[in-house]
Order: structure tokens, then sequence, then C-alpha cells
């Protein structure tokens, strides 16, 4: 036997390469957050407001089609500590990652908290995007940088327990 | 739409760190030091790789472990003519199923035969071990055509 410690554990490694192609949806979604707005979809039938849009109602089952605009800010629904690093995230642990119901959408969209204690974040805080500076922007969501807390006072969890 | 399609790489990548457990571990550690071991079940069976449990009883394997190959025959084979990047090896190989000399089960790994045409089932094979092992079943870089065979 080897004079060595014995292994007791080993790496497998899992890697799966696609391309990927945004339907026409978030095809239009991107071109808009390109140009620093938020562009949802509307529910013809419920009147949900999707951001990011599908192209399709989860509730209803139909067609999105008529375009929203939706705020850059919004309030958090739920948020998680992270406390374990990732190879490709640059951040200091321990930070927050949230939902967040953007103001005039009826779905929380994914959004990193900074600028802000991680034990301070709280379901019902209002937050706003943090942009990159426009000359950086491109057709992806990493144009906003993070999510800030406003100062606003706290929502109330009854005004939106049914956009969890 | 006049706009172009929008399309981008998406790379889904994880590392997972496996536990082994003393029976993979003594494997492993076995590969390390450049030796290919088996276990023996209750019924004297000699299973490669080695489990923590005979698949024919379901009982326990015991403590009791031998040394196989490096040599053996290739019971089953698939040639894959466009390795991907995680593949041990970067030219056209077989996954094949390997009986090690002294197993009763067959091991998986990769034979580099060269070409398909050199592949056959009941051929004999040994193991190629890399110049520096680690303890991963990439220490045995490849099967490859036993000489004189």
């Amino acid at each position: 036997m080897s004079d060595k410690e014995p292994v007791k554990s080993i790496i497998t490694p899992t890697r799966t390469e696609y391309t990927y192609t945004p339907g026409p949806s978030a095809q239009r979604s991107l071109r808009a957050l390109a140009r620093g707005k938020l562009v949802g979809e509307i529910c013809p039938s419920c009147n949900q407001v999707y951001y990011p849009p599908s192209g399709a109602c989860a509730r209803c089952g139909v067609a999105t089609r008529d375009e929203v605009e939706v705020a850059d800010k919004g309030t958090v629904t739920t948020y998680a500590i992270v406390r374990v690093p990732s190879e490709n995230i640059d951040l200091e642990l321990p930070y927050c990652t949230a939902h967040i119901l953007l103001d005039g959408a009826d779905i929380p969209f994914f959004g990193l908290i900074q600028e802000c204690e991680w034990d301070a974040v709280r379901i019902g805080m209002r937050v706003e995007a943090v942009w990159k500076p426009e000359s950086e922007w491109g057709l992806n969501a990493e144009n906003i940088r993070y999510f800030r807390p406003t100062g606003e006072p706290d929502v109330p969890f009854e005004q939106f327990k049914e956009h969890l | 739409m006049a706009d172009e399609l929008l399309s981008a790489p998406h790379v889904l990548e994880y590392d997972y760190r496996r536990s082994l457990g003393e029976v993979l571990s003594r494997f492993f550690t076995g590969l390390r030091d450049r030796k290919i071991l088996g276990v023996k079940t209750n019924a004297g069976r000699v299973l490669v790789p080695p489990s923590e449990y005979d698949p024919e009883s379901g009982d326990a394997t015991s403590d009791d472990w031998v040394e196989v190959g490096p040599g053996g025959v290739v019971k089953s084979w698939a040639w894959v003519n466009e390795p991907l990047g995680r593949h041990l090896l970067d030219h056209p190989f077989a996954f094949a199923l390997i009986q090690l000399d002294g197993a009763d089960t067959a091991l998986t790994h990769a034979v580099d035969a060269g070409s398909e045409a050199s592949m056959r089932t009941g051929m004999r094979v040994t193991a190629r071990f890399a110049d520096d092992t680690i303890g991963a079943i990439g220490d045995i870089v490849a099967f490859v055509p036993e000489e004189g065979s």
C-alpha cells in the first residue's frame, strides 16, 4: 500500500455546451435591455405582466404579445445568503441574491443585492437597479450590475403575497 | 423581425467532489500506486471495479482484495469517432468493457486502438498508466492492444 494518505474523494466534472437562441419575446426584451429598458409582456387573458417574458402566460397558457415596460426598482420578495464560493463568481462572501418584484411586473426577477450588509436584507425591502455605464451596455442581463436599497419604507407582505 | 437572430454560447459546468467510501477509496488509492484492485464476494467472484455489495446476492463484499490485470479481454466496445473535450483521449478511440485477468466483471474504459478496424470483441488489451498518477480513473490513460496478440 501507499505510504501516502489514501484517496478519499475524486473530482467528477460535468459540462454541457449549448448554443442558446432566445425566443422572439426574449429577443425583443434583450434588445430593449441593451437600450436600458426593461420590457416585459402582458397576458391578454389575465393581465399578468411577465418580466423577463417567455412568450406565454404560465397561468393561462396563452401567448403574450403586447409589450409593457416595467420599472428598474422593486420589492424583495425572498432572498438567499450565499456562503459557498463559485469559481466564476468574483464576489466577497457572504453575499445576498434576491427575488425582486419589479414595479409593474407580476412575477419576481432575480438579482444580486449590494451596497447593503447581507444581514440587513429583508423581505419587503425596496431596491433599485444600479446599471453599468451606458457605453458598456450589451445584449445581456449584466447591464444591471446589482440592486441596492432605495431607503423607501418596506412594503407589507400582504401587498405582494400574490406575486411570489 | 428585421433584426438578426440572437444566439450565444451557454456552458453549464460543475465539478463535483465525490466522497468515495472505503471500497472505492481503496480502488483509487491502488490506481495511484499503479495497481488495479478488485474485491472478492463471499462466493469468491472478483469485482472490478469493486463495490460495497455483491450485485448477485446483495450481501456485503468481503475484505479480501486481489490485484488484477494489467491485461484483460475486451467484452464489448463502441467506437468514438469524434472525442469530446472531457474524454481521456483527443483522437478516435473505443469505449470498452474490459474484463481484466483475474476479474469476473468488466471495467469500462477507453481502448486506444488507432482505428476501428483494429477493434474486435475478445481482443487482448493492457493498461497504459499516466506518468503522474493522482488517484483517479484517468491514472489509466487508456488500454492498448497487447503486443503479439
